[in-house]
């Protein structure tokens, strides 16, 4: 047992579905949250049965994720959610009206506009709500021990309401160059469009938190500006990848778009854990803090190890299997 | 008014849980009843068998993908108001969750989509194991999750160091004493409710003279099932109400509503259990019929409330009459199951449009009783939230404000009415178009989604569009 560092295995594990979760419910929260500036509603067909068969595998992520951080970090389950109690509310009750929207817009003819407004709303309320985690994150949780003793309004600070949009605009991002790969015709030049500001406001977003953090919090200044250079690689291998996606827009490039986003998006998420490491519930708590029993740790990971490549597996071939452009018409009569 | 913070999230909890359970409990039972179906299609080829289990597996798709989207909740109902409890019992709750969610994760990934949409793609014999493999699935998963609430009632195999429940003996706290008992009376739940539904839905369609010979074959073996485990769940409850006496008599005496410790205690029929004074009001009972059920045994004594302080007491009148509530529906059940045997002893079956009206009304029946069966087990744990080792009081959020809780307790009713009502509105049309072919045009090249929800092809409104109009 002590040969091996359980939870440094989990903080993998967990990294890895946190990153999973958002790159693939990323772009069907940012279809969502694209829908009503789409052209025409067939634009919005196309786009919905893009997402429509993968989109609730991608959100099993985050139940397997909420749970594997129970067993695992209970630290983080038992400060992170009562800190976050009213934004979590928003972000599960716009995951379910989106996903009820999902599958009653297909069913349905005359209330379809309404299964439209609840397909934005859901998106867009649990996308901001996404990104107010990340800005609780970054600004750091007050713990008594080991106990949330801040306010219920504690993650909705100027900083976080930041961070949402900044993610409600990566999330859009994610869903364009989505929309560019599986598209064509009218849809894919709109959403060729629309993609250079999207990318504007995420470069926005990216530069205020990224000034804004070392100033408030000596900790990430030290991180950043301290003897670790190593570190400038991600923010500026998310600069190339920007730069990069611009160039292949410009081009009308059509799958380089999607693979550079997620690209971006990989360097800033890499780049905030190393802000922060090895805090995981800021300003007090390490992973190794945070970390159950390693009995228990060790009891989840036979299976763990058991499903994940079977999950990946099945993941990799429903992608494979909806492969190439969508039509409009495509689930409907 | 003071808003109580603890109160709020009981009742929060009580109620996101309880419209969750209500779905899974009718898929369990769902699940096995259409494996049954495609094991007789298997051997028969009888296109009868295909037709019940095709129309059964389109109401199994939208109510597991319902019980899917509520379940979501669940998950973090534990941390944001219950987060002291879910910090002290995470080696054992966290990994013992996880794992009803790889379950059904798994389930999901493989077995579920060959069922729902691979009936002509796969080979039989594949799409039978498939059918079978869900029904496990469904079990595996209703295991963990009783093998958790089983230990919160009766905990074992931990031992309870600086406030965190640390492993001694991972065996002994997933089987803990109750969970053997839990177990097998949600497993006939699940068989009941499956059982009343088909049986219910088939008799509608009778007394409408639709699909008559598909419809007469379910009822009749949903009736043989009900026989069978409607009487068996009375000998099963008993077994585990002996438990809960042996392990929570306190829980015992509230049920039955023995403020002192007795013998020759009466089984109190009607009353209105009175806390502050410590009496009942308007007692009707049997005298020592109590002593009979509990003791076996007329002049054994039964446990009161007061044997333990009143801070120690479960809320009785909840308790009391939850469990009047679910025996009543049980002894209901088994009347129904009487004059099924009855009636088909006599040939007349199918013809009693007395008793088909009956079923149809006993549809939500089985929902009633497993809700007031969890009701009771729950409400009568209380003050404990691990029985004897932590109460409910010590298990909350301590940040938490009744601000917070009503707030996101009015937020759930709703988002779950909508979710619901939708649900509810779109199973009654599917039930309402029946079992015929529906003639959809296959588009092949078109990648229709493949979730639960698209193996039921009924539109939401009437259509607009004529060629798939009725």
């Amino acid at each position: 047992m002590e040969l091996i560092d359980l939870t440094l295995i989990w903080l993998v594990i967990i990294g890895f579905g946190v990153i999973m979760y958002i790159l693939m419910d990323g772009f069907d929260l940012g279809v969502g949250i694209l829908f009503p500036v789409a052209p025409s509603e067939e634009c919005r067909n196309s786009m919905m049965n893009s997402v429509a068969p993968v989109w609730d595998g991608n959100e099993t992520w985050l139940i397997l994720g909420g749970a594997g951080l129970l067993a695992a970090f209970p630290l983080v389950y038992s400060v992170f959610l009562p800190a976050l109690y009213i934004g979590v509310f928003l972000m599960l009750a716009g995951l379910i009206f989106r996903g009820i929207a999902f599958e009653f817009r297909f069913k349905a003819n005359r209330s379809r506009y309404l299964w439209n407004w609840a397909f934005f709303g859901g998106s867009t309320v649990a996308s901001f709500a996404q990104g107010a985690v990340v800005g609780t994150y970054i600004q750091g949780f007050e713990t008594e021990g080991f106990v949330y003793v801040g306010g219920p309004l504690d993650w909705l600070t100027p900083f976080t309401v930041i961070t949402g949009l900044g993610l409600v605009a990566g999330y859009a991002l994610l869903g364009a160059t989505w929309t560019i790969m599986k598209t064509e015709g009218q849809t894919q030049e709109w959403a060729y469009r629309i993609t250079p500001w999207l990318l504007g406001a995420v470069i926005a977003v990216f530069l205020i938190i990224s000034i804004w953090t070392p100033l408030v919090d000596p900790f990430v200044a030290e991180r950043w500006f301290g003897q670790f250079h190593v570190l400038w690689v991600l923010p500026g291998g998310a600069l190339l990848l920007a730069w990069i996606l611009y160039r292949a827009v410009q081009k009308r490039e059509e799958i380089l778009p999607f693979v550079a986003t997620m690209g971006i998006f990989i360097c800033a998420y890499l780049g905030l854990l190393v802000s922060k490491w090895p805090y995981i519930v800021p300003p007090d708590h390490t992973y190794w803090d945070a970390a159950s029993d390693p009995g228990s740790q060790l009891f989840l990971l036979i299976g763990v190890l058991f499903i994940t490549p079977i999950v990946l597996a099945y993941t990799a071939w429903t992608y494979w299997v909806f492969r190439g452009k969508v039509r409009s018409d495509a689930g409907y009569h | 008014m003071e808003l109580d913070p603890l109160l709020l999230s009981r009742i929060q909890f009580a109620f996101v849980v309880s419209f969750h359970a209500i779905f899974p409990v009718f898929t369990i039972g769902l699940a096995a009843y259409i494996a049954v179906l495609e094991g007789l299609l298997f051997r028969t080829r009888n296109p009868l068998w295909e037709q019940l289990s095709k129309f059964w597996t389109k109401v199994f798709a939208v109510v597991f993908g319902m019980g899917v989207v509520s379940g979501i909740v669940m998950a973090f109902q534990f941390g944001t108001n219950w987060s002291n409890f879910s910090y002290a019992t995470a080696n054992f709750m966290g990994p013992i969750l996880s794992y009803e969610v790889v379950t059904a994760f798994f389930l999901e990934a493989t077995f579920l989509g060959v069922l729902l949409f691979g009936r002509d793609k796969v080979p039989r014999g594949v799409h039978l194991f498939a059918a079978i493999m869900v029904a496990v699935g469904t079990f595996i998963s209703s295991f963990w999750i009783l093998s958790a609430n089983s230990w919160m009632q009766t905990p074992a195999g931990v031992e309870l160091r600086d406030g965190i429940f640390h492993m001694t003996s991972w065996t002994e706290a997933i089987f803990s004493s109750s969970f053997p008992y839990r177990f097998s009376h949600m497993a006939l739940a699940s068989f009941l409710t499956g059982g009343f539904v088909v049986a219910g839905v088939s008799a509608w369609y009778l007394l409408r003279n639709r699909e008559i010979e598909a419809n007469r074959k379910a009822l009749s073996m949903c009736m043989w099932l009900i026989l069978i485990a409607a009487p068996l769940q009375l000998v099963v409850g008993d077994l585990h109400g002996l438990n809960t006496l042996e392990e929570q008599p306190t829980k015992v005496a509230a049920m039955e509503g023995h403020w002192e410790s007795q013998s020759r205690a009466p089984l109190i029929l009607f009353a209105i259990p009175d806390s502050a004074n410590e009496t009942n009001h308007f007692e009707v009972g049997i005298p020592a019929l109590a002593s009979v059920i509990l003791k076996h045994d007329a002049d054994g004594v039964v446990p009161g409330l007061t044997d333990v302080s009143a801070e120690e007491r479960p809320p009785v009148g909840p308790t009391f009459w939850s469990f009047r509530i679910m025996v009543a529906i049980g002894l209901v059940m088994i009347g129904f199951a009487l004059w099924g045997a009855w009636l088909r002893f006599r040939g007349r079956l199918y013809s009693s449009s007395a008793f088909k009206k009956g079923l149809v009304w006993m549809i939500p029946a089985p929902f009633v009783a497993v809700l007031a069966g969890w009701f009771v087990t729950e409400i009568g744990r209380a003050p404990w939230l691990v029985y004897q080792q932590m109460t409910l009081e010590e298990g909350l959020t301590p940040a938490l404000t009744g601000g917070m809780a009503l707030f996101t307790l009015i937020g759930f009713i709703l988002v779950y009415s909508v979710v619901f009502l939708a649900g509810l509105y779109y199973l009654v049309r599917i039930v309402r178009k029946g079992m015929e072919e529906v003639t959809v045009t296959e588009h092949p090249e078109h990648h229709r989604a493949k979730r639960p929800f698209s193996a039921a092809d009924v539109p939401l409104e009437d259509d607009l569009n004529p060629s798939t109009a009725r």
